[in-house]
């Protein structure tokens, strides 16, 4: 099979962020000295240009908080001069009017902001400082620039329960996409795994809420809705799938396949600053590695499910994390021989509160210092 | 969900037509999303300006392509696009 081009660029500016929310998607070691050699303007234009030659339509903006990059207005121009659709993914702190009128100005297409909770308590509790009242005031500020809008939640066991809330929030705020995505347990994430992952009847309610606002809304609002991993017996076509449709940028302009793919083992580092995009994409043995279905053992390489080309296996992240082979099928998959390490996670969240460890409930924050890696 | 119907329709905020020089075809970019288009849906679009109504259009189209009637076609397509809220009324 060809290697198809890639259709999004996830440039991740900075690892600079103000909120501390214990599911970033960042790596657990953002505080290693590599990561704070940011790439320069020059070096993002280049990047951006190379993209854009590639065949990257998309260019998601994001972070940490990419408002913390000083550059951002000019970095914006350079996306919309090589023609890419630009989506600022941002907490909103900040936000101020004349920069964000500047980024307008600029050509930025799409505004995605965050939020933690559907109130301000519980908002500014999981992001680990007090944000809600800005990112309402944010949002505003993005609809009456015209900016289409798009709010993206992160659901776990601590909001799932506030989806009617968040659907009101959308609506009040007159998005055009709401993002319920349910926590992926990759990082951060999987350090804080048995305090995030949602009961069973939660996520049952939540679906049902979602099924009705859809009903109700029409095409006035998208509503996405990503289910966690560890409830389904299928795994997901992670990034749909391994070097398929996009390339990530680091802050320090290493260059992966997904968030996580730096943490797999034996796979050398590919950088902007030594290779082309072009390059790296097509002949690295980072994006080679896992890409189509050659590279695959039992029981994916003979699926009875057909599913290679539907799945490529699930993440490799994932697999990598719960079974200590990024080649093994994921574990999410029933037909995965390591899958009772999911139903067990999965399981231990539906338990009564008493039979719950004690620590099953304490969140480590997002921090810039050493945390220990997750065990899983 | 109900059938959207257009009067004068225009390309939703944050809509755009694009070249996709790489793969030599013409897409609709939306938020995180793409969509690869034919050369009549391209017509259709670009026709979609928010002063026309859906009437002038389909005649601006069909006298195009030597008096064929379109209507039905340009319905077809501005509904299925307008449901995903790609595509809305000019006055809206």
């Amino acid at each position: 099979m060809a290697t198809p081009n890639p259709l999004l660029l996830i440039a991740e500016l900075t690892y600079r962020c103000p909120l501390k929310c214990p599911y970033c998607s960042n790596p657990t070691d953002i505080g290693a000295s590599r990561y704070q050699d940011e790439l320069s303007t020059e070096e993002w234009q280049r990047v951006f240009a190379e993209a854009s030659s590639l065949g990257v339509l998309q260019l998601a903006l994001t972070g940490g908080e990419p408002m913390a990059r000083k550059d951002i207005v000019e970095l914006v121009g350079s996306s919309t001069e090589n023609g890419l659709y630009s989506t600022l993914v941002t907490s909103a702190l900040p936000f101020p009017r004349g920069r964000v009128e500047r980024l307008k100005h600029a050509g930025l297409d799409h505004v995605q902001i965050s939020f933690q909770d559907s109130d301000g308590v519980g908002n500014d509790a999981i992001a680990g400082t007090r944000s809600f009242t800005r990112k309402i005031e944010a949002a505003a500020l993005a609809r009456e620039l015209g900016f289409p809008l798009t709010l993206n939640v992160v659901l776990h066991r601590r909001n799932l329960d506030h989806v009617d809330a968040f659907i009101a929030l959308a609506e009040e705020l007159r998005a055009r996409r709401l993002e319920l995505a349910n926590t992926q347990y990759h990082g951060w994430a999987l350090v804080n795994r048995s305090a995030l992952m949602p009961r069973r009847e939660q996520l049952e309610t939540a679906e049902r809420s979602v099924a009705r606002a859809r009903e109700r809304l029409g095409s006035k609002m998208e509503i996405l809705w990503v289910l966690p991993d560890y409830y389904e017996e299928l795994p997901k076509p992670c990034m749909g799938g391994w070097a398929h449709d996009a390339i990530l940028v680091q802050p320090n302009g290493d260059v992966l396949p997904c968030q996580a793919a730096g943490s797999i083992p034996g796979l050398a580092l590919e950088n902007v600053r030594e290779r082309s995009l072009a390059e790296i994409w097509f002949e690295s043995e980072m994006f080679q590695r896992f890409r189509g279905t050659e590279w695959m053992q039992e029981p994916c390489r003979s699926c009875p499910l057909g599913r290679q080309e539907q799945d490529f296996g699930g993440c490799r992240c994932q697999a990598l994390a719960l079974t200590g082979d990024a080649a093994a099928t994921d574990p999410v998959c029933h037909l995965s021989p390591n899958h009772d390490l999911v139903v067990d996670a999965r399981e231990a969240a539906n338990e009564d509160e008493s039979a719950r460890r004690s620590q099953d409930g304490v969140l480590v924050p997002r921090t810039l210092s050493a945390i220990a890696p997750a065990s899983a | 969900m109900a059938k959207v119907t257009l009067e004068r329709p225009q390309l939703a905020p944050g809509v755009r037509l694009h070249w996709d020089k790489v793969r030599e075809r013409w897409v609709l970019l939306f938020p995180e999303g793409a969509v690869a288009l034919n050369e009549t849906a391209v017509h259709v679009l670009e026709l979609c300006d928010g002063e026309r109504s859906v009437e002038e259009i389909a005649a601006t189209l069909s006298e195009r392509y030597s008096g064929a009637d379109v209507r039905e076609d340009v319905d077809q397509l501005l509904g299925a696009i307008a449901e995903r809220g790609l595509v809305v009324d000019g006055d809206s």
